[in-house]
């Protein structure tokens, strides 16, 4: 035991001593979980708030095009910027002026009045008895086509999200053609009311809870737990680089020589690390809580949770341990143990749903997904933050992090025993 | 007492054998300096009797005990001094002696007060609290040495403990290993500095090609070999006077 005491506070001076080393285990997962924070935060706010710039190409100067500038107007999304042609508007999206072009061709009102009366007048020669009512020739018109020119760096998710939304708008413009079409031709008063046309179909988002009082998930409650995680598995990076300078320093060869175990130096660095990642863990709410609302981020909440919070943290930070143990003991160089340990964090961050949900990933890497310790980790760290999980709930999660962290530690030690054998 | 038993070594990969059916017996309270060309098996034989590599073949004793059965127990009782400053840096003097000592069961005041007297004896008591990093080599040398000693260690093994630092760090250094000596500690040290081996050993065993090829107090070798007037004469005229690089 007091092997394992002088172990760890040995380890506490080198980590302490190590100024530089300290900003990087405090201040880098800081900074990181603010910047990624308000960037979802204004990506968010972006789609809702903020006006892209965009082209368009008004060749119809109909009441169609006057429609869709007005819808994009009203959205509030676009700040509409007019271009003279289709080879303009293809060019200023080109050299990456615009984000977007939209053309609207010639003859879009007309042809869609004639397309839609043509229709309408079918329908309702159907229901009537007069046989001459039906109209004998029909218009043969080519499908009108909306060119969207995007700019190439546009991400697909962006791309998807304005061609919804402009879908959305012409969708409506059209519906709205066909009810005016109905109503000239069942009635002479145009000011009568034969459609309600207000939206008949609304969406109400609900978040299930348990309790009364929900938590409505924001940017914060979800990008807190996640960077954090992956702040917590970062220490693996110092951990074995703390243990690869002992191999070069010759540090460790004096271990091997004295009666110690490789268990008890592989505690003292445990006890150490997992300190660290809990105050990293602190460190990461105090600024959702106190530094997020001051610069305009949402608020974390964290009532009633921070001591399941940091029982999960606990179990991240040892699965994290465990794996630092373990990069150590085999890497022999530090280009062998940064490198390593940087992008294997970020396959295990990326694979654990960290960026993307897992139930997004295709079927293979959700499988995967199951085998990343930063999933169970996050998993549990939802389940408390987002789903007022209880203990019991979160024992699967956090009980398989202890094993991570028992076995990659009983790997590092039978691996060290099996090298340095005499 | 050392007993060695026909012990080899073969690095994995290796031509040739490091060590190669090495005997040897080495009393206690000796100075036994191990001598040899560069690549001669010194390092390796000091490595497999501090527990640092596993001999390929072969067996040996200290004190009666062995690794495989009694670990702990027989590095309790020895210490190592390695060639390269086994220190951590960025802790003090005192901060790397107190952690070495604990590593050994020493503990409270005691541990203090052996800490003190060594640093007092090596002359750097007021250096104890600055960091490693700001140490010169002999300085660290000195340091060194005294975290391999701090639990009185029956058999001491050096490999090189004054290579590279001041006339007078070696001669502290020298002159507490002869206290440490004199106080019952067995002494097996490697050393370039064949001057030095002269003077400081009761006995010397010269090595190439990892057999030992010369073995005795350092003036009956002196004698017995025709135109030798010391011990580097005796050495040059055992191991040749052929360049010995390899890679």
């Amino acid at each position: 035991m007091h092997k394992l005491w002088a172990s760890t506070y040995k380890e506490f001076l080198l980590v302490t001593r190590d100024l530089g080393g300290l900003a990087v285990l405090f201040l880098m997962p800081l900074l990181l979980v603010i910047v990624i924070t308000t960037i979802q935060d204004n990506s968010f706010k972006s789609i809702k708030e903020t006006k892209l710039p965009i082209l368009l190409v008004d060749m119809d100067k109909g009441k169609v095009s006057e429609d869709i500038l007005k819808s994009l107007a009203d959205s509030k999304l676009f700040q509409v910027d007019m271009a003279a042609s289709d080879e303009e508007a293809k060019q200023q999206v080109l050299k990456g002026d615009y984000q977007l072009a939209i053309v609207i061709p010639e003859n879009l009102s007309s042809d869609l009045q004639i397309k839609i009366n043509e229709n309408v007048d079918g329908i309702l020669s159907k229901f009537s008895d007069n046989e001459e009512s039906i109209p004998e020739v029909k218009s043969k018109m080519m499908p009108k086509e909306v060119k969207l020119y995007f700019d190439p760096a546009t991400q697909q998710s962006f791309k998807s999200s304005v061609r919804s939304n402009i879908d959305k708008m012409i969708s409506k413009i059209e519906t709205e053609t066909i009810y005016t079409a109905f109503q000239e031709q069942l009635t002479d008063d145009p000011s009568e009311d034969i459609f309600e046309t207000e939206k008949f179909i609304t969406f109400t988002e609900i978040v299930p809870s348990k309790y009364k009082e929900a938590l409505i998930p924001n940017s914060t409650q979800h990008n807190i737990p996640a960077w954090t995680l992956f702040a917590i598995f970062f220490i693996i990076l110092p951990l074995a680089i703390n243990m690869v300078k002992e191999k070069n320093q010759g540090t460790f060869v004096r271990l091997r020589t004295n009666p110690v175990s490789y268990a008890t130096v592989l505690g003292g660095k445990t006890i150490v690390f997992l300190v660290v990642s809990l105050v990293q863990f602190a460190l990461m709410l105090a600024v959702g809580i106190f530094l997020f609302p001051l610069i305009g981020l949402p608020k974390l909440d964290v009532t009633g949770r921070l001591p399941l919070l940091f029982v999960v943290a606990f179990f991240a930070g040892l699965a994290a341990v465990g794996l630092g143990l373990l990069l150590g003991t085999i890497a022999k160089t530090q280009e062998q143990s940064a490198p390593f340990g940087a992008t294997f964090v970020v396959i295990l961050a990326a694979i654990g749903g960290v960026w993307v949900p897992v139930f997004a990933m295709p079927k293979f890497m959700q499988v995967l997904s199951n085998l990343s310790p930063m999933n169970w980790g996050l998993s549990a760290f939802y389940d408390v933050f987002l789903r007022n999980a209880t203990f019991v709930e979160i024992i699967p999660e956090i009980s398989l992090l202890l094993i991570f962290f028992v076995v990659t530690t009983l790997i590092a030690i039978i691996y060290n025993e099996r090298k340095n054998a005499v | 007492m050392i007993q060695i038993n026909e012990l080899s070594k073969k690095y994995k990969g290796a031509d040739d054998f490091s060590v190669r059916d090495l005997n040897l017996t080495i009393e206690n309270g000796e100075i036994f300096g191990l001598l040899g060309p560069n690549g001669a098996g010194k390092t390796t034989l000091i490595s497999m009797l501090s527990s640092l590599l596993k001999p390929t073949s072969g067996h040996f004793t200290i004190d009666g005990l062995n690794y495989k059965d009694n670990k702990n127990q027989l590095k309790q009782l020895i210490g190592i001094v390695p060639q390269e400053y086994a220190l951590y840096p960025s802790l003090t003097a005192y901060e790397n002696l107190m952690y070495f000592g604990s590593m050994y069961g020493l503990k409270g005041q005691s541990l203090k007060d052996d800490v003190n007297t060594h640093l007092e004896a090596m002359g750097l008591a007021k250096f104890a609290h600055k960091k490693i990093d700001a140490f010169s080599g002999g300085m660290k040398r000195r340091i060194n040495l005294i975290s391999s000693i701090l639990h009185n260690p029956k058999v001491l093994f050096l490999d090189e403990p004054t290579v590279g630092v001041d006339v007078q760090s070696k001669n502290v250094i020298m002159a507490h290993l002869k206290e440490l000596n004199t106080a019952g500690t067995t002494i097996i040290y490697t050393s370039h500095h064949l001057n030095e081996a002269e003077k400081f050993c009761t006995r010397v065993g010269i090595i190439d090609h990892g057999t030992l090829i010369c073995l005795g107090k350092p003036q009956e070798l002196i004698a017995q070999e025709e135109n030798a007037e010391n011990l580097e004469g005796v050495f040059l005229a055992k191991t040749g006077k052929a360049l010995r690089d390899h890679a």
